[in-house]
């Protein structure tokens, strides 16, 4: 262990710079986000993820958000494990029927001013599997969607930037 | 008892089946086939259903034989293969949900996939005994994972009893699949289980390919072959580390992490996606190899073959770590038989089987390679298990980029006229994924896709009895089930 601490301490850090958030994502958000929120939680939110249905594609490059190349809690932003210490519910996946209540619940669970991001192409109207009797629909199905970050997984750079969009107005 | 072929000798065969064969069995038959199972006789692949018939894909320990039994249900209902051999339960409380066929005299009349919303509670098992107390966990859970639902029952940290409740990420996707053309079934087929969209793109594409006869181009099923082994150290590195992570030993988590990314990378260079989705389509790939794409996996295995021995280190010289994972949920090696436990979960409990070894598909029976074994059936023993598994991938990107043949990477496809039937089981990171399917008027009329987890979720169960309720994370990623692609 030391070995490996010593011989990667001298080297610089494999994070990466940050890239610019997402022009269109910010424009979406403006609208929705009143100035005592950005008062309140200053440059720094709490995000409890919650897979809705997905294949888990979304949920692996979510999970690399927080690998040494992206480093999330650069910008403020943290996963966190209950949705009571939660601003931002990210949710994946079509809504399937057996997931909905749990949905609803987590977002009920989850103290305001809170915000919904949609992650993925299934996370609006249930992308391929939107026709299947065992799906509900899109996240807005369940919840009210404050902001979507389209992809099949969307890249960690595409959450990043659509995540930083949100941070920015916020602040 | 007598093989597989001696089971089904005189029973009418499906003609259009390929490549392996398909018999029409009797109720009788049906029974024997059980008890073989529950005698280890042959192993069970999967267990399926579809509107009045029920399957069942079977594969004899001896030999390697291969064959399907299919039983006509036409009062919708069948004889139970759970009542005499426990493994098929879950797969027939599936077949129930989905396809009402009903199992006669099944142990466990209790829904599966359909949870059935505002309906009656789910009435999970029960555990007797002094001061036991239960832990509900679930769906919705502390980690960026996938939902399902864990009741444990324990005796102050011991965990007496551990109950699995899925399906929440039920999408109806074999639903999805009936009527839906090739190209929208194989892109349905990789939105099984996302973290295995090589392993199901490449099964689906296989039956599809044994089902109509069309061949894909040589330098394809190389392709193919890359695809799946970069796929399986991508999901290696990943959860190496976040095992050791569940042991709170974050060093391993941070450098393995930065592993997968570089191979996450690579494939999105070589491939054009990161995960590497409808990449692989019936017929052949989508797209050949990017030019630079050789130079681009031959630095990385450099890179991986520097930096990985140095991390295999620090796990192993880790006194904290290794008490956590040392003698840790361990799945005894008569279980995994039992359940026919594929990939690193059975390997690493003794049970030799690897599709690409033992079912031979190409070009793996023009590469050399070992199928690592591990008796101990412990964390560490599937930890381990995994790290031997990167070397034998690593070799095998190296001898596919050696020897990977010219020429064209697509064939072109064109669905058949008549009806059609195929299926074909190859080896995910997670172990073998098993597709069958039926295609007619050019469509696609049934399709059924088993997921390696349908054999090694219940033997979490086991795992996790006797064990203190602080070590299920552990023992819970040491596994990895998927959900969705279970859930289906």
């Amino acid at each position: 262990m030391w070995k490996l601490l010593l011989k990667t301490s001298p080297l610089p850090p494999l994070t990466e710079a940050a890239p610019a958030p997402d022009d269109a994502a910010l424009a979406e958000l403006a609208a929705r986000l009143d100035a005592a929120a950005k008062k309140r939680l200053g440059r720094s939110l709490s995000i409890r993820e919650v897979d809705a249905g997905s294949c888990n594609g979304c949920e692996l490059e979510i999970n690399a958000l927080n690998n040494v190349f992206y480093d999330l809690e650069r910008f403020g932003l943290r996963f966190v494990a209950s949705p009571r210490h939660a601003d931002v519910l990210l949710v994946t996946g079509p809504v399937t029927r057996n997931m909905r209540e749990a949905l609803e619940r987590t977002y009920a669970a989850t103290p305001g001013p809170k915000w919904v991001v949609a992650v993925g192409d299934c996370a609006k109207g249930g992308g391929i599997f939107a026709d299947s009797p065992a799906v509900v629909g899109g996240v807005s199905e369940a919840v009210p969607v404050d902001l979507h970050i389209p992809g099949c997984p969307p890249t960690p750079t595409a959450l990043l930037q659509g995540l930083l969009a949100l941070l920015e107005t916020v602040k | 008892m007598a093989g597989l072929s001696n089971l089904l000798n005189d029973t009418p065969e499906v003609a259009e089946h390929r490549p392996w064969p398909r018999h029409l069995v009797s109720p009788a038959q049906w029974e024997a086939a059980a008890r073989g199972l529950e005698a280890g006789a042959w192993t069970l692949v999967a267990l399926w259903g579809e509107a009045d018939t029920a399957h069942m894909a079977l594969r004899d320990a001896a030999n390697g034989d291969f064959a399907v039994a299919s039983l006509a249900c036409p009062d919708g209902c069948f004889p139970s293969v759970a009542k005499v051999f426990a493994p098929a339960g879950r797969l027939e409380r599936a077949m129930r949900d989905l396809w009402k066929l009903e199992p006669a005299d099944t142990p466990d009349a209790r829904p599966w996939l359909l949870h059935g919303g505002e309906g009656p509670r789910y009435p999970f098992l029960t555990a007797e005994g002094e001061g036991l107390h239960q832990i509900p966990v679930g769906p919705v859970h502390a980690g960026i994972i996938e939902p399902g639902h864990f009741r444990f029952t324990a005796s102050g940290e011991t965990v007496v009893r551990l109950e699995e409740r899925l399906g929440y990420v039920h999408k109806g996707t074999e639903g999805l699949m009936a009527g839906a053309d090739v190209a929208r079934a194989a892109k349905l087929a990789g939105r099984v289980s996302g973290d295995s969209t090589v392993a199901y793109a490449l099964a689906f594409a296989c039956a599809v390919e044994s089902a109509t006869g069309i061949a894909a181009p040589p330098r394809a099923a190389w392709l193919r072959a890359l695809m799946a082994e970069i796929e399986r150290l991508a999901n290696h590195f990943g959860d190496i580390g976040a095992v050791c992570n569940d042991a709170a030993f974050s060093a391993m988590h941070a450098h393995c992490g930065a592993l997968r990314e570089e191979v996450l990378r690579a494939s999105d260079f070589c491939f054009g996606h990161r995960l590497m989705m409808d990449r692989i389509v019936p017929g052949g790939v989508a797209a050949d190899l990017a030019p630079m794409g050789a130079a681009r996996l031959r630095a990385l295995v450099a890179l991986v073959r520097r930096r990985f021995p140095e991390l295999v280190r620090v796990y192993d010289n880790s006194a904290s770590l290794q008490d956590r994972t040392v003698g840790t949920g361990i799945l005894k090696t008569e279980l995994a038989r039992r359940f026919a436990a594929g990939g690193y979960v059975g390997r690493a409990s003794g049970r030799d089987f690897d599709a690409r070894r033992d079912v031979f598909y190409a070009p793996y029976d023009a590469l050399s390679f070992v199928v690592p074994m591990r008796a101990e059936g412990d964390v560490n023993a599937r930890v381990w298990q995994r790290i031997d598994e990167v070397e034998q991938s690593l070799g095998l990107v190296i001898q596919i980029l050696d020897l990977m043949p010219g020429g064209a990477v697509r064939a072109e496809f064109v669905a058949p006229s008549g009806a059609a039937e195929g299926c074909a089981l190859v080896e995910g990171f997670r172990g073998d994924v098993f597709v069958w399917l039926r295609i007619a008027e050019g469509r696609i009329a049934r399709c059924h896709l088993r997921d390696p987890s349908w054999f090694q979720w219940p033997l979490l169960e086991a795992a996790i009895e006797g064990n203190i309720v602080a070590d299920f994370p552990l023992c819970n990623k040491s596994f990895n089930c998927s959900y969705s692609g279970h859930d289906l």
